[in-house]
């Protein structure tokens, strides 16, 4: 038995080995970003100085001051406190829509691919029919209709945005469908469950993953042109991209008002984006 | 100066994701005379392409020439610039790689793409360039070699498509051409047209060249000196002849000897007194891919009344080019693609279609093992749970049992016990297979179902695991149908032999009777396909099988002539053409498929 003659060598093994679970520099600076926004809009209302509403000072669009950190927008209100209380709306809606938007897409998408045949063919043109409509007037005429609230923010939202994470995921678990592992899995007669829970699901994380944070990054703009239109969230309550909408008249005096909150939308769309182009070897490069 | 190319002390190395570095290739030094080919042979992962490529001053990303000289007739390449270095690359240096259809652009015709390199570096006039790539499609035996410009990549056959990715490199007359395993992708019927060409145009044009091959007999036919190399240094330098007569490294030797496999179906143990119920049965299959029509026929038919039958403890090999149906054949057995008509009966009991119908015991009993070892491992799971899942799942083992019988299982097939942790892309390709194989005995199976096992490993690996299926069946009693391209593999471990044509039972019978004349006409070019390990056989082969052109790949079955006929170097004009060919019985003890009788085939020489 000429056993030596198909290991690998011994230098190409420790390359394989080292660092494949290390995460890079960038993707832990860009990983405290976002925890440290997360907890933000957790905390919130335990660290704002000010009420979210509540008109703070006779000058607008102040500089920075002792008193008010971030400086007021305007109307003379507290900044610091409207980009806490925000963070609330634009993380936490933001990612409750795309979370829910890329599991059942994702779900879906997976039961299409392997399923195949006629639920596969129903599915798909439904969901090609729903991606023809244009998100913000869908989302204004469901807004209207039922009125806005968070749960139905964060259910249009989710709804405006699953069937493109549907198209990505099937067309990714079409690919792993076809590869031998998976028919090795389905010749052994395990279930559809198992088949697509532990066979396929795996082997498409990373890709599904980077749709996350693009989809993510879409909810954020969308919300904010919704919250512009009236729509989303109702004042005085902001999410920050109404607040940059609504204070977009000092840009021309530099005023920190606007570019704040630009800043924060800015950081966590950033930071969520790179933290998933970062995110360890052994997770990122997974097929296909 | 006799020496067009003189490598030195050339040494790449490459850097990890962690910014750790480590030599590929090492100490590398050798000369290449005018006129003259010389062959770098090795395993995967031996270097062999870094070299061809640094050959260009090209290093792979992630790699770094660090140290070396490459001078190339007067120039030294490593010093060059990038501008430089690419106005060489196709001019005096070009490239032939293993996959001709990735240098082909699919939208644009052969012809513009041929020539494309002698006008970027403005070398001569279109019209030039078009006579002159006709002419060298002509040397290079293609068929209608005026039209064949004209057509488009996907219109062409691989083999031919081979052959155009060396038009496209010869057309500037390069001072050298770097073959980069540039018939490893194809059958063994096609490889000898693409060698006889190669070599032709070679000797014609006196051409220097570089020839990178992991297939020593292949390599016999073409080079005139071998460089044996092996994790990233030279191992042996010496003239062909000299390597294949008289080797001196141990690693050359177990090259050599893996080039024949050990003949293991005569070591089977006797029949274990004659039951009458084969385990295996396949009558009348017909099957194929695509809704079936009103016919009952599916869209495209892939197998066509295909039958055979497996004794317990017998193996059983299936040969035939690519695209005849082999893998197909095993999916339907294994109950992954339902049958279209006829019967799969194992122990006497007709098989449901499909698997979702199989009782478990059915299912446990028959268990597959795919080709590449690459995607027949799921990436994200470890070996012990890819070893583990059928242990659960038929046997209901869990906890320390399990882990038990995984280390048990790694034990079979030769793996240490620490491998259980790891992914499959840290494996080798052979550990691969070899885990691979260990799950299908993790179900305890009666047959298992080889498709290809060996054909994408290199040949020492290769023949580890053909050693390592032999010992297993002896171990447990195992029964394979063992799918291959590649009868010389398939002669080493099978007591019987179907040859597949088209879809088509085209041969029969037991191994020897493969080794008996008159063999049907397809197997006859199969067999006399296989490179052997000596200089001259290329030349040495009659010209009859060169008039065999692989044109077409899959060529449907129809029913109103013999699936060969537009290959067959004996065929009957008027009567194989528009008749179904019978059934034939020889005497030697195997079944053809072709009009001609016994005595003809004798007459013509088939097969002796
Ligand atoms: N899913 C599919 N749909 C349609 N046609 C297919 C499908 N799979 C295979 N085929 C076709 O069926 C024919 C036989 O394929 P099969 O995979 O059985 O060949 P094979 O003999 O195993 O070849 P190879 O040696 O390349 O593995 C080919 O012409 C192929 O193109
Ligand atoms: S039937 Fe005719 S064409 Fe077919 S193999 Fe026999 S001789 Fe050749
Ligand atoms: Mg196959």
């Amino acid at each position: 038995m000429t056993k030596h003659t198909d290991t690998i060598p011994e230098t190409r093994r420790r390359m394989l080995g080292a660092g494949s679970l290390t995460i890079s520099m960038v993707g832990a600076i860009c990983f405290c970003i976002i925890l440290f926004w997360v907890v933000i809009a957790l905390v919130g209302p335990w660290l704002a100085p000010y009420p979210i509403g509540k008109i703070v000072s006779m000058d607008v669009f102040t500089s920075p001051s002792r008193d008010y950190l971030l400086g007021t927008d305007y109307l003379g209100r507290d900044m610091l406190s409207r980009i806490i209380l925000g963070a609330r709306y634009t993380v936490g809606v933001s990612i409750a829509a795309a979370f829910i938007a890329c599991t059942i897409g994702v779900a879906l998408g997976m039961i299409s691919a392997v399923l195949g045949g006629w639920f596969d063919t129903i599915v798909s043109r439904g969901i090609d029919a729903l991606i023809a409509i244009p998100h913000l007037m869908f989302g204004l005429v469901i807004i209207a209709a039922i009125g806005s609230s968070l749960p139905v923010l964060v259910g249009t939202l989710a709804f405006l945005y699953f069937p493109g994470s549907f198209r990505i995921a099937r067309a990714l678990a079409v690919n792993i469908n076809e590869l031998d592992f998976v028919q090795v899995a389905k010749a052994r007669g395990e279930g559809f469950f198992y088949t697509v829970r532990e066979e396929i699901l795996p082997n498409m994380i990373g890709p599904v993953l980077a749709d996350f944070g693009l989809r993510f990054v879409f909810i954020v703009l969308l919300l904010s042109g919704l919250s512009f239109l009236g729509l989303g969230v109702q004042p005085p309550n902001a999410d920050w991209g109404a607040l940059v909408r609504e204070n977009v008249s000092g840009l021309a005096y530099g005023a920190p008002a606007v570019i704040m909150p630009s800043l924060a939308i800015a950081s966590l769309t950033i930071s969520v984006n790179l933290a998933i182009d970062n995110l360890p070897r052994r997770l990122r490069d997974r097929l296909p | 100066m006799t020496e067009l190319v003189e490598v030195k002390n050339l040494r790449v190395i490459a850097r990890s994701d962690s910014g750790r570095e480590t030599p590929i290739v090492h100490d590398i030094r050798f000369t290449v005379p005018r006129g003259k080919v010389v062959a770098l042979i090795g395993e995967s992962g031996s270097g062999k392409t870094t070299i061809a490529l640094s050959l260009m001053g090209y290093a792979r990303s992630g790699c770094r020439i660090t140290s070396g000289s490459v001078r190339i007739g007067e120039r030294e390449i490593l010093s060059l610039s990038e501008a430089e270095k690419a106005k060489i690359r196709g001019r005096n240096v070009s490239y032939i790689a293993q996959s001709a259809a990735a240098a082909f652009n699919p939208a644009r015709t052969i012809m513009s793409q041929v020539v494309e390199s002698a006008m970027i570096h403005k070398l001569m006039p279109k019209a030039e360039a078009e006579a002159k790539a006709v002419e060298l499609f002509r040397a290079l035996a293609l068929p209608d070699p005026e039209g064949v410009g004209s057509r488009y990549p996907h219109q062409v056959s691989g083999g031919q498509l081979q052959r155009l990715a060396a038009a496209m490199a010869l057309i500037s007359e390069p001072e050298l051409v770097i073959f980069d395993e540039p018939t490893t992708a194809l059958d063994v019927t096609t490889q000898i047209e693409v060698l006889r060409s190669f070599k032709s145009v070679i000797r014609e044009r006196n051409t220097t060249g570089v020839y990178v091959s992991h297939d020593l007999a292949v390599v016999a036919q073409i080079a005139d000196h071998i460089i044996v190399l092996r994790n990233g240094s030279i191992q042996e330098s010496a003239p062909t002849e000299q390597i294949l007569a008289n080797a001196h490294s141990p690693y050359t030797r177990s090259l050599l000897a893996a080039a024949n496999p050990a003949v293991h179906a005569q070591a089977a143990p006797p029949a274990e007194k004659a039951e009458d119920v084969p385990l295996l049965e396949v009558e009348g299959l017909v099957a194929g891919y695509g809704k079936p029509g009103p016919d009952g026929l599916p869209n495209v038919t892939v197998l066509n009344d295909v039958g055979l039958s497996l004794q317990p403890g017998t193996n059983l090999g299936v040969i035939g080019e690519s695209g005849c149906g082999k893998s197909t054949l095993a999916r339907v057995i294994a109950g992954l693609l339902p049958a279209a008509g006829g019967r799969v009966k194992f122990r006497g009991e007709t098989l449901a279609g499909s698997v979702a119908d199989r009782s478990k015991d059915q299912l446990r009993n028959i268990q597959i093992v795919f080709q590449m070892a690459d995607t027949a491992l799921n990436p994200t799971r470890s070996v012990a749970q890819i070893l583990g899942r059928p242990l659960t799942f038929y046997h209901d083992v869990k906890g320390a049992e399990r882990t038990r019988r995984v280390r048990q299982l790694l034990d079979l097939v030769h793996l240490p016990a620490n491998m259980a942790e790891r992914l499959p892309g840290e494996l080798s390709g052979g550990q691969k297979q070899r885990v691979n194989l260990a799950r299908a005995l993790a179900a305890e199976p009666a047959l298992i179902l080889c498709d290809e096992v060996t054909s994408a490993l290199d040949t020492v690996v290769a023949a580890a695991i053909l050693d390592l299926l032999a010992e297993l069946r002896r171990e447990l009693k195992l029964s394979y149908l063992f799918i291959s391209h590649d009868l010389s593999t398939v002669r080493a471990i099978c007591d019987d032999v179907m040859v597949l044509y088209a879809g088509r039972k085209v041969e029969a019978g037991s191994g020897a009777s493969m080794r008996a004349a008159p063999l049907h006409p397809y197997s006859d070019l199969l067999v006399s396909s296989i490179p052997e390990l000596r200089t001259g056989w290329l030349d040495g082969l009659d010209k009859k099988a060169a008039e065999a052109d692989g044109g077409i790949a899959a060529v449907l079955a129809r029913a109103d002539r013999c699936p060969f006929v537009s290959r067959c170097p004996v065929r009957k004009p008027g009567v194989c053409d528009v008749l179904e060919p019978p059934v034939r019985h020889l005497s030697k003890g195997s079944d053809i498929l072709c009009h001609l009788e016994e005595r003809e085939l004798l007459a013509l020489g088939v097969g002796a």
